[in-house]
């Protein structure tokens, strides 16, 4: 048996909240994740899953558990992770190449050797031509490629990945889907695929966790048997596809339904 | 009634332009647009000078008002034989060193002040008293002290540049350091950028619209500090003369020096433009119109 690579055990999250009180995002929090592996999480929004992220990511410190990569635990941010934000986090005065180019840069790589390094990947990302365009010239699935090729091009082994297609629309998603697999094929990382698109959690991933409302806890898992290499948009007509977001969609819903109702007594 | 006449099939209906058409259109009225502009200023002008010619010849006291051609004869008698201090262009060339020292001096000093405190909310709530009361002081007054302290040389005069350019720069940066997106400090910090990276590749990039527009302002009271120093004791400089006209009750005198220092500021204003525009390459089509010389 290969030990996690990521390994969250009881982890709670407390935030001081601006009224005086303390908010709990994430309560007993246990999940584990191998090398290798794509992990979706779903919840309802708001529940807790980006909070999820930045506690693997060294973001965050936990305020009770722990949290471990490697078999150590998380202190700083830990060697070989990549996290793609929900918003835009590609920099706007920097052109396409200086992007990518500045994972290496930051970590010492020489220059040349680090622009080599991002114009293989803006061409692995498809973006070959534009590596002097500057993010506000490109589209918006566009830039999430720029984000994909700045991330992958420190080589993670651990990609945390914060409802990054959210902003596209449906086309540009599913393309975008179609890469991510594509490009994560090779790599060998370990994903968390955080998300409240169950289509999309159930097309990517090999695990999909689903948490419930806030404070955020493990309520289920399943596992996604499907075959891989996969095309997401043939692979959601399917009827395996259908009858496993069936079952998921029975454990998420009671959890969609109580945080619409809190919601709703929050406007009341 | 009758209905209607059913539309006639697209291909006998008349085309009224073609895309060429358009263009052309769209050409003319632009530029006539941009001559009309030109003219419509050149009237403004001509209807004000003139205006103020005629009233000062033949009803109010030229004396003390002046008129623009007295203020013309005295431009083109400070730049052929220079003014009673010497050449025109000693006294502007000391009156923009002032300026360009000071300014330097405290827009250098206002970065990395505002950066420091921008990214250190324990350091600027401890300086926050200090800084809104020392904003609040009339600086410029401080003019007197400096030429006391530092004589009647430059140093006086940049001294009081610098107090004056260092607050306008410093609040901008400040802003700017604050307000960087939280996403993209995380963001480079998983990229593996270390506190100074990220000062270097995220704050200060961020901040950098702040602080050019910043230094529009800040230029014109450049400016100003070192025709103020210079009134408040001098030697030289284009403060020194306006200081020396008032003394001889030379009204035209004041009026050009200060058309001096007003081409001197459209100067540096379109230098400043320059620069914004080529730093901020990578910002969407900007517009080129905030402009502030006071």
């Amino acid at each position: 048996m290969v030990p996690p690579l990521i390994e969250l055990t009881g982890a709670t999250k407390r935030f001081p909240s601006g009224s005086g009180s303390v908010h709990t995002a994430v309560r007993d929090l246990t999940m584990t994740v191998q090398p290798g592996e794509f992990v979706a999480v779903v919840g309802p929004t708001g529940c807790g899953k980006s909070t999820t992220l930045s506690l693997v990511s060294g973001l965050q410190p936990p305020s009770a558990g722990r949290v471990r990569v490697n078999g150590a635990d998380v202190k700083s941010i830990p060697d070989g992770v990549g996290y793609m934000f929900q918003t835009d986090a590609v920099m706007p005065w920097r052109s396409v190449l200086d992007n990518v180019a500045s994972g290496p840069r930051f970590r010492g790589v020489p220059k040349a050797e680090a622009r080599a390094q991002a114009v293989d990947w803006i061409a692995r990302v498809g973006l070959a031509g534009f590596e002097k365009y500057y993010p506000h010239q490109l589209s918006g699935g566009m830039r999430k490629r720029v984000a994909l090729a700045q991330t992958l091009v420190t080589k993670p082994k651990i990609l945390l990945m914060d409802e990054p297609f959210s902003a596209l629309d449906v086309q540009t998603r599913a393309l975008m889907q179609d890469e991510l697999l594509r490009l994560w094929s090779g790599s060998g990382a370990a994903v968390i695929f955080v998300t409240h698109d169950l289509d999309e959690a159930i097309a990517l991933s090999d695990k999909v966790v689903v948490l419930t409302t806030s404070p955020a806890t493990v309520k289920d898992v399943f596992e996604i048997p499907l075959e891989r290499p996969r095309k997401v948009e043939d692979l959601r007509l399917t009827e395996d596809f259908r009858k496993l977001y069936a079952d998921i969609w029975e454990s998420l819903r009671s959890e969609v339904d109580k945080a619409r109702e809190k919601g709703a007594n929050r406007v009341a | 009634m009758s209905l209607e006449t059913p539309a006639a099939p697209a291909a006998s209906l008349p085309v009224l332009e073609t895309e060429q058409d358009i263009l052309t259109r769209a050409k003319r009225a632009s530029s006539r647009r941009k001559r009309n502009t030109w003219l419509l200023r050149l009237a403004l002008v001509v209807v004000w000078l003139g205006s103020w010619e005629l009233t000062a010849t033949y009803w109010i006291d030229p004396f003390f008002y002046s008129k623009p051609s007295r203020i013309w004869q005295r431009l083109v008698e400070w730049v052929t034989s220079g003014t009673d201090f010497g050449s025109l262009w000693y006294q502007l060339w000391v009156t923009v060193e002032e300026a360009l020292v000071g300014f330097a001096i405290g827009a250098v000093a206002g970065v990395i002040f505002g950066v420091i405190l921008g990214r250190s909310q324990y350091l600027a709530d401890v300086l926050a008293p200090f800084i809104k009361a020392a904003n609040a002081v009339p600086r410029i007054v401080l003019a007197s002290l400096f030429v006391i302290w530092f004589g009647l040389g430059l140093a006086s005069k940049v001294a009081t540049v610098v107090v004056l350019v260092f607050f306008v720069v410093f609040f901008n940066a400040f802003t700017g350091a604050r307000e960087v997106d939280r996403n993209l400090i995380d963001n480079a910090r998983i990229l593996g950028a270390g506190r100074m990276q990220v000062i270097k590749a995220i704050v200060l990039p961020s901040a950098t619209s702040w602080i050019l527009s910043s230094l529009h302002t800040a230029f014109g009271f450049a400016l100003i500090g070192a025709v103020v120093g210079e009134y408040a004791g001098s030697k030289a400089g284009i403060g020194f003369l306006i200081s020396n006209a008032q003394g001889t009750f030379d009204s035209a005198g004041i009026y050009a020096a200060m058309i001096i220092i007003t081409v001197v500021a459209l100067l540096a204003e379109w230098g400043i433009g320059n620069l914004e525009n080529r730093l901020l390459r990578w910002r969407p089509s900007m517009s080129t119109s905030s402009q502030t010389v006071i």
